[in-house]
């Protein structure tokens, strides 16, 4: 393993070369190209890269070890679920009879796949308790931006067009605001109460005939259930508001309960959080979107729906909102995941939330002396602390972050949620061993330790990785976006 | 006990222990009982590996001729060839396992794979810089478009009507909630009508959208678009549904646009049935700043060494919220990921023979179907997708061409106003890779003027 390799691939090339052969052409030149006016004919050789095979996959595979993935080790980063991705998912997603087929097939040629998506908008209907799902969207965030749309369209289609501001809690993910905005509604953000939970004062001042809707995490990004769920909803639909549901947290509560039973309107999911398809450095991922009866003609076209004679792509009657994305959803991504509930179950997936949850309380408890707990309470499948409790008052929670690094984990999500100043956000989920979540908090006690012992060392971490800490100021002050060859 | 759930029972009491409580049950105590589920989910049980194995083996049954047929099938969507070394590449679980690159330490595989990426597409669209990836060719259209609203603070885009049909409905989508007004500029010859465009560009226009190679597979002529959309202060939003074309095509960039968005599937992604495919963006310096989603720079760590980061953040929804430049999170990593080694293992020369291979094949084919009495729709030049008019219903064609282990064209009907094109229903739009063999078109040509035969026999018959 040479993780001192430090070339970029432009750097290894040399204009001899070439990683792979094309078969022959097998029918004559033409003179058709003399057809194309030589102003629209390329007029500049594009900067790649000229190398053998064995060398682009040494250059990626010395790449590849200078990551970190959740097979290699614990990967504790909150309201992203790293979980284990099964491999078996892979191995089916990847069969020619999936992955090799075009998506303008005539749909009597294509009648697996079309079953499949079914099948799964109806599994995850049941699991969340909504009346029907949409497969197209790309990503959770892209899934909100999609139910925002509806909520639009439901409220225009009432003749209620007063209807223009979201509700967001300050405890709220980014993309939930970015989203409202996205989709054309000014956000309107409250203030979280002193038990890290809805202000129902805060939403019932915010609530009034202009609201379109309250998006929710629940539980929330501290970890916590909103006990009041079923009075904000009241609240929310008793102003003429919609409810909408961010579901990257939906990984704490499957067959425990239903956004659907609580109320929500809309709902996405995040296949490559709760449904363990893999999160691919930053992607693909799906947003699969479900909706509450009433909505149901307002989802992205097309959907699937099952007819005597088979399974048709069904463009709707014209209520829908339109088209999100191209084709019907990262349909690979879906493979994964119907594979992945499949081999779970209905009684694996309450097991997966209920040892998720476990797993969660259980480092909360081992830490909490340690590091300062702001909710001391149960928690859901994660939790937050506000930094460490004592040590050197100059060590920072992105100290804490790096100096994991050094000892072999992926630090936890550091600064968020907002509320929480110095926040370290920590998701075990249900694939870790209990011999691995005690390891863990060995690391994290010695960190504590060190804060007080020996702060250099953390100031000054991570020490042995391929690179050390970054000057992020420099990159974003003089932006240097692509490579280009030294003249 | 599920096989991906490590804890085993004794180690559960233990941990119920620590945490002070008797029962799993009791750490749901938050949940109100009214909405505690208490009847197990209607999923069925839990299936091993060979169950679910065998329940997949009847759904891919179902789908296993299509996925064998001999595609002659584009649209958006491109059969070509794939080095296997890339899929070894990919399947390394530190790239598939690994999230976004917060934490740029542990993650300089994944930073540095996008900067080459980032480097890559600027360079053959002609851009300034690229961003990381966006979720496919339509949504980063469309995201372009509020780009480009945002940037010149006017409301009113548009959108050629040889733009992709499912592009130009995703642009819709964004517009319509985002109050922008959407105008198409009608075809002529299958290609933008200039004169309806200088026509309908105007003071208020916020951009235009243009896709080249566009829908019918002809070459749009940028560089004569350019001065009239720019003469109006709009920005013009080239669409590249094939960035293979990019080979042997001259750039957006050169050709003067501001910025290029494309779907990047034919850079070694199959076909999956439609995703996950790979979104690209990239933009001339003045916008830099106002891209959306994920960028990579190049910066160094405190010893001085080289090192890659995620940057220009505050452009984004973790930091700006509301404010940021769109709400994009994720986007395509691993998709980057296959298009790099793509675009590494084949090099600007390999990728120029590709391009050259497709586009000459797609032109023998022409000429055979041509010889068969088969009129091309169009005369302008094309890429890889030529538009043909049959004699007989393309549809009806198709099922005879599946039949023979043919994926057969597109079929134009929905796509083309019946008023201009009376013979719409006979309209096929036939894409040839490099992936195709002389003998596969020989047979496809064979195969279409007998299925043209018989399906007018049985119109006859019909009637």
């Amino acid at each position: 393993m040479n993780t001192n390799y430090d070339k970029l691939i432009f750097e290894i090339s040399s204009d001899e070369k070439q990683g792979y052969a094309l078969p022959p052409l097998d029918v004559g030149r033409s003179s058709d190209v003399d057809a194309i006016p030589a102003h629209l004919l390329r007029s500049d050789a594009p900067v790649l890269p000229q190398v053998s095979e064995p060398e682009a996959v040494r250059h990626f595979t010395c790449l590849s070890q200078k990551n970190y993935g959740v097979d290699g080790g614990f990967y504790p980063l909150g309201s992203c679920t790293m979980k284990y991705n099964p491999k078996i998912d892979e191995d089916v997603a990847a069969l020619p009879a999936f992955a090799g087929l075009h998506p303008y097939l005539p749909q009597n040629a294509a009648q697996g796949a079309l079953q499949l998506m079914y099948e799964l908008d109806q599994m995850l209907s049941e699991i969340t308790g909504m009346a029907k799902f949409s497969l197209q969207p790309a990503a959770g965030a892209h899934g909100e931006l999609t139910g925002l749309m509806i909520f639009k369209a439901y409220h225009a289609g009432r003749g209620d067009e007063k209807r223009k501001k979201i509700i967001v809690p300050d405890s709220s993910h980014g993309t939930n605001p970015a989203s409202a905005a996205e989709a054309g509604f000014e956000v309107v953000q409250i203030a979280s109460a002193a038990d890290g939970t809805v202000d129902l004062d805060a939403l019932a001042a915010a609530l009034d005939d202009t609201t379109a809707g309250l998006m929710l995490t629940n539980p929330n990004t501290l970890g916590l259930f909103e006990t009041n769920i079923l009075r904000i909803s009241e609240m929310v639909h008793g102003a003429g508001g919609l409810l909408y549901y961010d579901g990257a947290n939906m990984n704490a509560i499957m067959g425990a309960a239903r956004p659907g039973d609580m109320g929500f309107d809309v709902i996405h999911l995040n296949m490559h959080k709760t449904f363990a398809t893999p999160h691919g450095g930053g992607g693909p991922g799906a947003g699969p979107i479900g909706v509450a009866r009433k909505l149901v003609g307002f989802l992205p076209r097309p959907t699937v729906r099952k007819d005597p004679d088979g399974y048709r792509l069904d463009a709707g009657d014209g209520q829908s909102i339109g088209r999100v994305k191209g084709f019907y959803g990262n349909f690979g991504v879906l493979v994964r995941a119907y594979c992945y509930i499949k081999t779970m179950g209905a009684e694996g997936l309450r097991e997966a939330s209920r040892v998720a949850v476990l797993n969660a309380n259980y480092l909360k408890e081992s830490l909490k002396g340690q590091y300062k707990l702001p909710y001391d309470r149960v928690c859901m499948h994660e939790f937050v602390f506000d930094g460490l409790a004592g040590g050197d008052p100059q060590v920072r929670t992105l100290d804490v972050a790096k100096r994991l690094i050094d000892l072999g984990y992926h630090p936890p999500t550091t600064y968020f949620p907002l509320i929480v100043p110095n926040a370290l956000m920590i998701e075990p989920t249900e694939t870790e061993s209990l011999a691995t979540l005690d390891d863990f908090v060995g690391a994290m006690t010695r960190i504590a330790d060190e804060a007080s012992g020996d702060p250099a060392v953390l100031s000054a971490a991570p020490h042995n990785t391929p690179v050390r800490r970054v000057d992020e100021l420099k990159a974003a002050r003089t932006p240097v976006l692509k490579w280009q060859a030294k003249e | 006990m599920s096989v991906y759930i490590p804890n085993t029972r004794t180690d559960r009491e233990k941990m119920l222990a620590r945490i002070g409580v008797g029962t799993l049950d009791a750490l749901y105590r938050d949940i109100p009982a009214e909405i505690r589920l208490t009847d197990a989910l209607n999923l069925g049980a839990p299936l091993s590996e060979a169950e679910l194995g065998r329940e997949i083996a009847s759904l891919a049954e179902k789908n296993a001729d299509a996925a064998r047929a001999v595609c002659f099938l584009g649209a958006g969507a491109y059969d070509r060839l794939i080095p296997s070394a890339i899929k070894h590449m990919v399947s390394r679980s530190e790239f598939y396992t690994a999230y976004t690159p917060y934490q740029p330490e542990i993650s300089q595989g994944t930073l540095q794979a996008i900067f080459e990426f980032q480097t890559m597409i600027s360079s053959l669209t002609g851009m300034d810089a690229a961003n990381a990836s966006m979720y496919d060719g339509a949504s980063a259209c469309a995201e372009a478009v509020l780009m480009a609203v945002r940037h010149t603070k006017r409301r009113r885009v548009l959108v050629a009507e040889t733009v992709h049909p499912e592009t130009r409905e995703v642009i819709r989508t964004y517009a319509r909630f985002n109050g922008i007004e959407i105008a198409e500029i009608p075809e002529e010859g299958g290609l933008i009508d200039s004169r309806s465009l200088s026509a309908l560009l105007s003071e208020d226009t916020a951009g235009l959208v243009v896709q080249t190679p566009n829908f019918f597979g002809l070459i749009e002529d940028l560089s004569e678009i350019e001065p009239l959309t720019h003469e109006r202060g709009a920005l013009l939003i080239a669409s590249v549904a094939d960035p293979l074309s990019l080979a042997i095509l001259e750039s957006p960039g050169r050709q003067g646009a501001d910025i290029a968005v494309g779907e990047g599937q034919s850079f070694g992604m199959g076909l999956q049935f439609g995703g996950p495919y790979l979104g690209f963006m990239a933009v001339k310096a003045p916008l830099i700043r106002k891209l959306p989603g994920r960028i990579v720079g190049q910066t160094s760590d405190i010893e001085g060494k080289r090192a890659f980061v995620l940057t220009l953040q505050a452009r984004e929804q973790h930091i700006r919220r509301e404010k940021a430049t769109s709400n994009i999170c994720s986007n395509q990593g691993l998709n980057a990921l296959i298009a790099t080694i793509y675009l590494t293992l084949l090099g600007k020369n390999g990728l120029r023979e590709a391009a050259t291979h497709s586009f000459e094949k797609a032109h023998y084919l022409k000429h055979k179907l041509v010889e068969a009495g088969m009129r091309p729709l169009f005369d302008a030049p094309f890429f890889d997708e030529f538009a043909v008019e049959l004699t007989a219903d393309a549809r009806e064609v198709n099922g005879r061409l599946m039949r023979n282990g043919v994926l057969g064209g597109y079929p134009l009907a929905d796509v083309l106003p019946e008023a201009k094109y009376p013979g719409r229903a006979r309209a096929m739009l036939l894409c040839v890779t490099e992936k195709r063999t002389k003998e596969e078109m020989d047979r496809l040509a064979v195969l279409l003027s007998e299925a043209c035969v018989e399906a007018a026999s049985s119109e006859r018959r019909e009637r």
